[in-house]
């Protein structure tokens, strides 16, 4: 079961603090997106809207095109896993999974051999019979997805359901969370502060901050020319280059940028560390003095002060073949496409 | 209905809680000789009777003398046992608790009873002193048991590290553990204080001729209902009361 | 540090308080359960291993029936005790806000401080031929004369309740909010509905915490003897009031301190009873 989720001009202040301000959003069905950000922007919040734990100040949500606005949670056909998994601990991980069906009246046999077709879908067929205590947290995780699924809801909201996980599990999980996705077709809306995780998993991902929308769009779009500022500095690291707007261009240290200058005279001109190389390129950095350098295996990364502003120190990704000696001086370029310009904040 | 049920379950329920107490207040207002309704007065003629009592300002010092020698022994006595079991590895730990705890899970009437047996048979007089001991006897539990709960990884820590950094182990319970156990302490100590304040069967039995405040009100009862009663009970109420606010104020509130 | 010298000075921490327990609680114990098989000759004390206390106990009705009186009144004060501090805790943890939670708990709990011999005299008070129960009761027509209350059981059943409703409040509602919320948000989530996930998620969660509280409940309440004396009067005694009485009228230490062993008795029976849910560490 699947449904498309649309948010509409949905507000909601905690007392003084507006949490989310305006948010509209539009979800198709089957699509898998992530709400990223930081801690305290609103993704959170926005989380519990959907899932009908708490009732905005202003705006309605509509899933699968019925208002749920005012609808509680037992009634929507969302589903939550949360961050702390919430399993219940005096139950077997087969009566978790069965508890929403046993909710619904599903007879003892039925639900039994649904929630066993579901242990065995997260890869835990056999452990049916255990309590939540005797899981590893990775396990526990793939039940709460069991149970959450179980119910067949037409949107699932997973509340940074991999962030209690170490480094390496996390990232076996968002390959495993993708393709069960894929095999029961529900809607995901899924929370996370990880742009990688976020890059990882989402058909699309929402970047928030401070309450509002900055940014949403397909991965690769989104990494490679965000809307705003904070969402090219939060989907990874970014050169900051000062720039002016001058006679409608774009005025950096380095020479002008060919794009059209935005509203505001003070100006930031972005560019990720792999896109500056001492490869040949339209826009020049030119010389530049290296600090100092350091082997990441795929790539050397480098703190280079530029000869054409002293002050400003770039941070690139060089070829790995030859790490850098200190103090050597590189001419470094960067494709013009790479640069994007916003006014400063 | 539903929304509304809770409401009034909630108003019946503090109804019923502060009932006696508001009985118990309001007639010791009375301007007559029985705390029943109708209600004369208001008058304080009652009150002047209390503070002149000198019986009951005897009983009422001893009581604080008693609660907080005691708790000062059973804090003391606590502490020092949750640090043994908590800080070293002492065999038969799970016993030794065990064996802490165990006045807890046994009436008061029982440890008066064995000490007041105990007292008689080696022929030792009843005083203040050996309603003390019995208080001690039940308190140290809940002080050693509180202590204990609170002696977490995190000052463990912090221990190690004042001993890597030189210092011996009674400069590390003086600057260290006690500070940082300070809430826990501090909580334990006013629980045994107020417990012992208000225990009655065991200061009954282990005192003769100084009794503790519970026991004064109590022969005071034996001679039937009076307003008189009633103002010692709000008076003991409302010290009791700023006790457990300024308790609440200057102790738990901090801790968060 | 090897591991004896660390043991040593554990045993060196714990020792004054080891010690002081096994000196005025073990001692006290043992002496008493040995005077259990004592006798009385007239006044002079018989050493030895007599049953005649506990036989004694069998044969008498006032002695038997006192075990029976106490062993009621405390099963009765435990339940209804428990039935009316869940619902209050829940209130308080679920209904009220959070930021008036503190206070609305210190409020249950705070009459909790009147002293112990006082809050039973006003009970009696309230339960008074005279008293306000009844005066309510005929201004508002519902009866004609007064009822009797005071010096029944009602009456110790309800100053016990009284007490023992904030005590299980206090406990019920620690152990409802350490719950984590999202069991309660999961199991709505999953289309449960109030009752159920109260049912099928919280009550088997906090059966732990209700085990813990009755069990505390059940101790203080059968060795209790200022309630029963001041509230029940003398038509039906408990034990420690028979304990008492033999203490004071007729200072049978032997049969009294038999009585204590007895209570003892019922408590681990009431241990026994509730251990499979009970965390003696949470008391």
């Amino acid at each position: 079961m699947t449904a498309n989720v649309t948010v509409e001009a949905v507000s909601h202040r905690f007392g003084a603090v507006a949490a989310l301000s305006d948010i509209r959003l539009e979800i198709a069905a089957g699509e898998y997106v992530t709400l990223l950000g930081p801690s305290g922007c609103g993704k959170t919040t926005l989380l519990s809207v959907l899932g009908g734990f708490l009732e905005p100040s202003g705006g309605r949500v509509l899933i699968g095109g019925q208002d749920m606005t005012h609808v509680p949670p037992t009634r929507r056909p969302t589903t939550t896993m949360f961050q702390d998994y919430a399993l219940f601990p005096h139950m077997s991980l087969a009566d978790n999974v069965a508890f929403g069906l046993r909710m619904a009246g599903v007879g003892k046999r039925a639900r039994m051999s649904r929630a066993g077709e579901m242990l065995a879908l997260v890869g835990l067929a056999e452990d049916g019979a255990k309590r939540p205590h005797e899981l590893s947290g990775g396990q526990r995780q793939r039940v709460a997805l069991a149970r959450c699924l179980a119910v067949e809801p037409e949107v699932l909201l997973l509340d940074e359901p991999l962030g209690a996980l170490d480094l390496k599990l996390r990232r076996n999980m968002q390959d495993e969370l993708k393709s069960i996705q894929r095999q029961v077709g529900t809607t995901f809306v899924h929370v996370t502060h990880d742009q990688e995780e976020a890059m990882a998993i989402a058909d699309r991902i929402v970047v928030m901050n401070a309450g509002r929308i900055e940014d949403e769009g397909a991965p690769r779009r989104i990494y490679r020319e965000p809307r705003t500022l904070f969402a090219a500095g939060f989907m990874g690291e970014i050169n900051r280059i000062p720039a002016r707007a001058v006679a409608g261009r774009v005025e950096t240290p380095f020479g002008p940028v060919p794009a059209a200058p935005p509203a505001g005279r003070a100006l930031v001109a972005c560019l990720r560390p792999e896109a500056v190389s001492p490869a040949p390129a339209r826009f020049q950095i030119g010389p530049a003095r290296v600090r100092d350098a350091a082997f990441f295996g795929t790539y050397c990364r480098a703190h280079l002060v530029p000869e054409a502003a002293p002050d400003l120190i770039l941070v690139a990704h060089l070829p790995p073949d030859a790490l850098p000696e200190e103090g050597a001086v590189l001419t470094l370029h960067a494709d013009p496409d790479s640069l994007a310009v916003f006014p400063e904040e | 209905m539903t929304r509304v049920l809770p409401w009034l379950y909630l108003a019946a329920a503090f109804a019923f809680i502060y009932l006696p107490v508001g009985v118990l207040v309001l007639f010791s207002f009375q301007d007559g000789t029985l705390p029943v309704p109708p209600f004369e007065g208001p008058s304080l003629r009652w009150y002047a009777g209390v503070l002149s009592d000198d019986d009951l300002t005897a009983a009422l010092l001893n009581s604080v003398v008693v609660a907080a020698g005691q708790g000062a022994v059973a804090v003391t006595l606590g502490f020092l046992a949750a640090y043994g079991l908590a800080r070293h590895v002492v065999p038969g730990t799970v016993f030794l608790r065990a064996l802490l705890i165990a006045p807890l899970t046994v009436s008061y009437l029982i440890v008066g009873l064995g000490l007041l047996i105990v007292v008689q048979q080696v022929g030792l007089g009843l005083s203040l002193w050996t309603a003390g001991i019995g208080h001690v006897v039940i308190n140290l539990p809940i002080c050693f048991a509180i202590i204990y709960a609170a002696m977490g990884a995190q000052q463990q820590s912090a221990e190690r590290a004042a001993r890597d950094l030189g210092a011996g182990e009674f400069d590390v319970i003086r600057l260290v553990t006690v500070p940082m156990l300070a809430p826990a302490i501090l909580a334990s100590y006013f629980l045994s204080v107020t417990l012992s304040w208000d225990e009655f069967i065991i200061a009954f039995l282990l005192t003769r001729f100084d009794v503790t405040l519970p026991v004064e009100i109590w022969s005071l009862l034996r001679s039937g209902l009076s307003p008189r009663l009633n103002a010692i009970g709000s008076v003991v109420f409302l010290v009791s009361v700023t006790a457990v606010v300024a308790a609440e104020v200057l102790i738990f509130r901090r801790r968060r | 540090m090897s591991a004896r010298a660390d043991s040593r000075k554990g045993w060196g921490f714990a020792a004054p308080a080891l010690l002081w327990t096994a000196a005025f609680f073990v001692v006290p114990f043992v002496v008493m359960a040995v005077m259990s098989l004592a006798t009385l000759d007239g006044r002079t004390l018989i050493w030895g291993l007599h049953p005649d206390n506990y036989l004694e106990l069998a044969e008498k009705r006032y002695l038997w029936r006192a075990v029976l009186v106490s062993v009621e009144i405390t099963l009765t004060v435990t339940v209804v005790s428990v039935l009316l501090a869940y619902p209050l805790a829940w209130i308080i943890a679920f209904r009220v806000p959070a930021r008036w939670q503190r206070l609305a708990l210190l409020l249950a709990i705070l009459p909790f401080w009147t002293s112990y011999v006082v809050r039973s005299y006003a009970w009696l008070l309230v339960l008074a031929r005279e008293g306000v129960v009844n005066q309510t009761l005929m201004t508002l027509g519902l009866i004609a004369e007064p009822v009797t209350l005071a010096n029944t059981r009602i009456a110790t059943v309800t100053g016990f309740v009284h007490f023992f409703v904030m005590l299980l409040t206090l406990t019920i509602y620690a152990n409802l909010v350490q719950l984590s919320p999202n069991y309660r948000r999961a199991a709505m989530d999953l289309g449960a509905n109030a009752f159920q996930t109260f049912r099928h998620v919280i009550l088997p969660l906090t059966l732990p915490g209700i085990a813990t509280g009755a069990f505390l409940t059940f101790v203080l309440c059968i060795g209790d003897y200022i309630t029963p004396e001041i509230l029940g009067g003398n038509n039906e005694l408990t034990v420690p009031q028979v304990i008492m009485v033999q203490l004071g009228r007729r200072a049978d230490f032997p049969l009294a301190s038999a009585l204590a062993i007895v209570l003892m008795g019922l408590v681990t029976l009431a241990y026994l009873g509730v251990a499979r849910w009970l965390r003696i560490d949470r008391l």
